[in-house]
């Protein structure tokens, strides 16, 4: 139970300093890389809440698939160090101001609760089969109780990777871009 | 650990990334900051389905994942698209269709 609360106090620390990072770090490849560390803490508090199996997709498709698609992007479009306090200039420092009275609604949200289970270690677990979060039990779920939404995520995946491709392909029938080619986005910001 | 903790945890992330996507002008970190929120809510759910021990919240987390990879992918395939087209990737200059009023 002790170990429990220091490896929940670590990988909470984990989760808010990587978010902070991604925040704050002004080079869009070290965000990615904190991002990464923010879902390795996060797969540990879900283990804690004895989701295995979320954990383990947490790693696989979020820490594993998604960040190598985000570093490609990264290192394609080649991140360039952004200057923060550039432009804008009155909404950009009202930023830390908004994300806190978004706290502070979400504390006084959660504060006044009524749910009594939220001062608990939520119900006690079955102790034969240990099914819960297990890949059995949530395979189970998806094929019986909840196939409609699980059909239609498949659905809205084959849509985002035809989107994609649509998305990032070459266009056909255009010149070749060359060196001379004027640059669409040039004067933009110069109005 | 009360579940409570977590669901602060949860509300703190929320409030980081709803921070970091309004500070922040590079669509590529802003995408990394919704990241955040939608890790932030899935941690939520995940803790009121440990809170009531049963496995519907973790479905719920599962197919909001499945979202957050769709949305990743289309993003990221319009910021290569913004690329090919020699746009700024800069989200206050991408401002075609204000009124110029």
């Amino acid at each position: 139970m002790v170990f429990q609360g220091i490896l929940f106090f670590i990988a909470a620390a984990g989760a808010i300093g990587g978010a902070v990072a991604v925040v704050l770090l002004r080079n869009p490849f070290f965000s990615v890389l904190a991002l990464v560390v923010h879902l390795f803490a996060l797969a540990v508090l879900f283990l804690l809440l004895y989701a295995q199996f979320i954990a383990a997709a947490q790693l696989i498709v979020y820490a594993g698939a998604v960040m190598v698609l985000y570093v490609f992007v990264v290192s394609y479009v080649g991140g360039a160090d952004e200057p923060i306090d550039q432009g804008g200039g009155v909404p950009r420092a009202l930023a830390p101001i908004f994300a806190g009275a978004l706290l502070a609604v979400l504390a006084v949200a959660i504060g006044a609760t009524s749910m009594k289970l939220i001062e608990t270690n939520g119900v006690k677990l079955p102790d034969d089969g240990n099914a819960y979060g297990t890949p059995e039990q949530i395979g189970e779920l998806l094929l019986t109780k909840y196939l409609l939404p699980f059909e239609v995520a498949s659905f809205l995946l084959t849509v985002a990777a035809v989107c994609a491709v649509v998305l990032a392909r070459r266009r056909r029938g255009l010149e070749e871009l060359t060196d001379d080619t004027p640059l669409l986005g040039e004067g933009l910001g110069k109005r | 650990m009360n579940i409570s903790w977590y669901i602060a945890l949860s509300a703190v992330l929320f409030a980081i990334g709803a921070g970091g996507l309004v500070a922040r002008r590079s669509p590529l970190v802003m995408l990394l900051c919704l990241e955040i929120m939608l890790n932030g809510a899935n941690l939520s759910l995940v803790a009121f389905a440990r809170m009531w021990g049963d496995g519907g919240g973790q479905i719920f987390a599962l197919i909001v994942m499945v979202v957050a990879a769709c949305e990743v992918v289309v993003g990221l395939g319009l910021i290569v698209a913004l690329y090919r087209n020699r746009l700024p990737i800069d989200i206050d200059e991408l401002d075609e269709l204000k009124d110029p009023a």
